[in-house]
């Protein structure tokens, strides 16, 4: 942050120069530099963004009682391990972990190869009620998931599916967001001319989807694969409503037990809410980049 | 759409799929005409069902996972159904409604839920405009800031319910002695109610502003660089530039943000839930941070009332529909006055 802090005068006319018609993708940033002022606000915004997430390592790290003082740890102590150790038994942790990468992983994997067949046939097929049936596709992803959860619930009763994984990965597997974004991509991405010629050599449907359509959809099937991951891992309410803390918990289910159990030990909830954030911040230390690309992409066409 | 690929379908003359026909000049025997007319049978039903046969199992999961149960709220709704025996349906008309409508409580909750909804979105939207607009600058290490926004975004609900309710605690909490600090008396945070629907809608916000803000930069990049080169050569300063050429071409990225923003505020719960010290679903001894979500939950699961929670949910529902009606109208208008 030494040499590129030039303040750019209050009127700035941008050059028509080469800059204007940089590519705009994800990492290229507009075409004026930003003053100091804007770095300031930045770092003040990704130290309150990062703040709570450093500040649960810090109370996980040290004991109960010197939680309850002021002024509040600002570093690290010495019981982490301990505590880890502690909150993963308490609250069943690796059971969870399991099981909350059970369903995320068969929701996403489900979520993305239907989406993807369903965002091709939006985008590139023509057939009678196709309009009609991509507004009733963007319509219901304004219902709210509450309206569903008080019949699902009693089918899952009746089913006697409490307390078991199929009853949480069933309602997620399908994904109104995900068919408009896998069509979003696919219009652009997927040039009319290939799938012509797959047509012309013959080639049926499915072959054209197999062959050409999941190619070309990869980097969007990455992307939707992991943002529905994301999404099934901290799903709250209905797990929270289908499984108990003692049969089968996700994560999220086991996490807030811990906090609603009559246990006051703070620093051990703090492991056990570290425990339950870390898979997913250390997944977005790796792909950062991609989801960001991918939510930037999915938002600019939508 | 331009993008139709019907010209994709092989001539009609030719009959069928490609590699049948070649050349053409021997005339094609009995059972090779025959053969082709089969392919071609084959080929058209092919083109004509298959698009049904892509989009058919997102429907099926939606009408089985999605549709129905909405449908069947409520009908659920106008019964009386209990949480121990939810196969038991006694037709009570409309009197779930008139019940809740009648609960001091669900006025309670249904304020809660507009005020948290309000202190939560509004600030967050803004926020994330401003920080957009910054985004779009030239940066160093900008994609660093991106995903450092975005991070909360990975962190779930309880796990940061958890957290804010140490952050926000009387007596030891963090924020109280920040404050202390500068001299501001020490906040009850999860008792009062405005404080407690603030440190509620604090959760919110910090889990949502990245999202948005990098919904909004995507915006922004798409706004093509000679609108504000014209602008600019024109005399408009950086406001202006911002006022008149930035915010009109976001107004649908706005709108979007806004009917999403206002689904997920109706929807609050899990929290408030995981906020109350009383381990309860009554939002706070004084039900000071009861939203409907959590005022759902509290009838359908703690009191056992499924009937009534169903009535809740509908009731929810319709106000969606009058927000979503609303706001079509609204940028209807701003669009035909542009």
């Amino acid at each position: 942050m030494t040499t590129t802090l030039t303040k750019p005068p209050a009127d700035a006319v941008p050059e028509p120069s080469k800059r204007s018609r940089l590519p705009k993708s994800a990492r290229a940033g507009g075409t004026l530099h930003a003053g100091p002022i804007a770095y300031i606000i930045l770092a003040l915004f990704t130290i309150g963004s990062l703040f709570p997430l450093v500040w649960t390592a810090i109370a996980a790290s040290r004991d109960n009682n010197r939680l309850a003082q002021t002024p509040p740890p600002f570093w690290f102590g010495s019981n982490l391990f301990n505590n880890l150790e502690i909150a993963w038994k308490d609250a069943n942790l690796g059971e969870a972990f399991f099981n909350t990468t059970f369903v995320a992983g068969v929701s996403a994997a489900t979520v993305v190869i239907l989406s993807t067949i369903a965002g091709f046939a939006f985008a590139k097929l023509r057939f009678r009620g196709r309009g009609a049936l991509m507004l009733l596709v963007i319509g219901t992803m304004m219902v709210p998931p509450q309206l569903s959860v008080i019949p699902l619930y009693m089918m899952v009763a009746k089913l006697d599916w409490t307390d078991q994984l199929q009853a949480v990965i069933l309602p997620s597997l399908v994904s109104a967001f995900g068919v408009f974004f896998m069509r979003q991509y696919l219009i652009q991405a997927l040039p009319d001319e290939i799938i012509e010629a797959a047509r012309v050599d013959g080639a049926s449907s499915w072959r054209v989807v197999w062959h050409i359509v999941f190619p070309a959809a990869r980097p969007a099937m990455a992307v939707l694969g992991m943002l529905t991951f994301v999404q099934t891992w901290n799903d709250f309410l209905w797990p929270f409503l289908v499984l108990t803390q003692t049969g089968n918990p996700t994560v999220q289910v086991a996490v807030a037990g811990l906090g609603r159990g009559y246990t006051p030990d703070q620093s051990l909830i703090m492991a056990g809410a570290l425990l339950g954030t870390l898979p997913l911040l250390i997944v977005f230390a790796i792909f950062g980049k991609q989801i960001v690309g991918g939510i930037m992409q999915g938002a600019v066409k939508g | 759409m331009s993008t139709r690929h019907d010209t994709a379908a092989p001539p009609e003359k030719e009959g069928g799929a490609a590699p049948a026909a070649r050349g053409g000049a021997a005339p094609p025997t009995e059972a090779e005409t025959r053969r082709r007319l089969r392919q071609s049978r084959r080929w058209q039903r092919d083109v004509r069902w298959s698009p049904y046969a892509f989009v058919s199992p997102f429907f099926v999961l939606f009408i089985a996972f999605g549709l129905f149960p909405l449908i069947y709220t409520g009908w659920a709704s106008l019964h009386t159904v209990e949480l121990t025996a939810p196969t038991d349906m006694d037709w009570v008309g409309l009197r779930n409604y008139t019940r809740i409508f009648d609960d001091d409580f669900f006025w309670n909750a249904a304020k809660n839920t507009l005020t948290i909804g309000i202190i939560s979105t509004v600030p967050q939207l803004l926020m994330a405009m401003g920080l957009a607009h910054i985004l779009n600058y030239k940066l160093r290490a900008s994609t660093f800031y991106r995903v450092a926004m975005l991070a909360p975004y990975a962190t779930s609900i309880a796990a940061a319910s958890l957290v804010f309710v140490l952050l926000f605690g009387r007596d030891y909490g963090m924020i109280n002695w920040a404050l202390d600090a500068v001299g501001i008396n020490p906040v009850d945070w999860q008792n009062d109610k405005w404080p407690s629907q603030i440190a509620v809608s604090s959760i919110i916000i910090w889990r949502w502003t990245g999202y948005n803000t990098l919904i909004y930069l995507a915006a922004m990049q798409a706004i093509p660089q000679d609108l504000y080169e014209s602008a600019a050569l024109d005399g408009a300063s950086r406001w202006q530039q911002f006022l008149h050429v930035t915010l009109p071409s976001l107004r649908p990225t706005i709108l979007f943000t806004v009917v999403v923003s206002t689904i997920g505020a109706s929807q609050v719960f899990g929290e408030p839930l995981l906020f109350d010290a009383n381990k309860g679903a009554s939002g706070g001894a004084e039900h000071q941070f009861q939203t409907l979500g959590l005022y759902l939950y509290e009838q359908g699961w703690i009191n056992q009332h499924l009937g009534r929670a169903s009535a809740i949910a509908w009731t929810m529902f319709l106000i969606l529909i009058i927000i979503g009606i609303v706001n079509y109208v609204i940028s209807r208008r701003l669009r035909a006055s542009s």
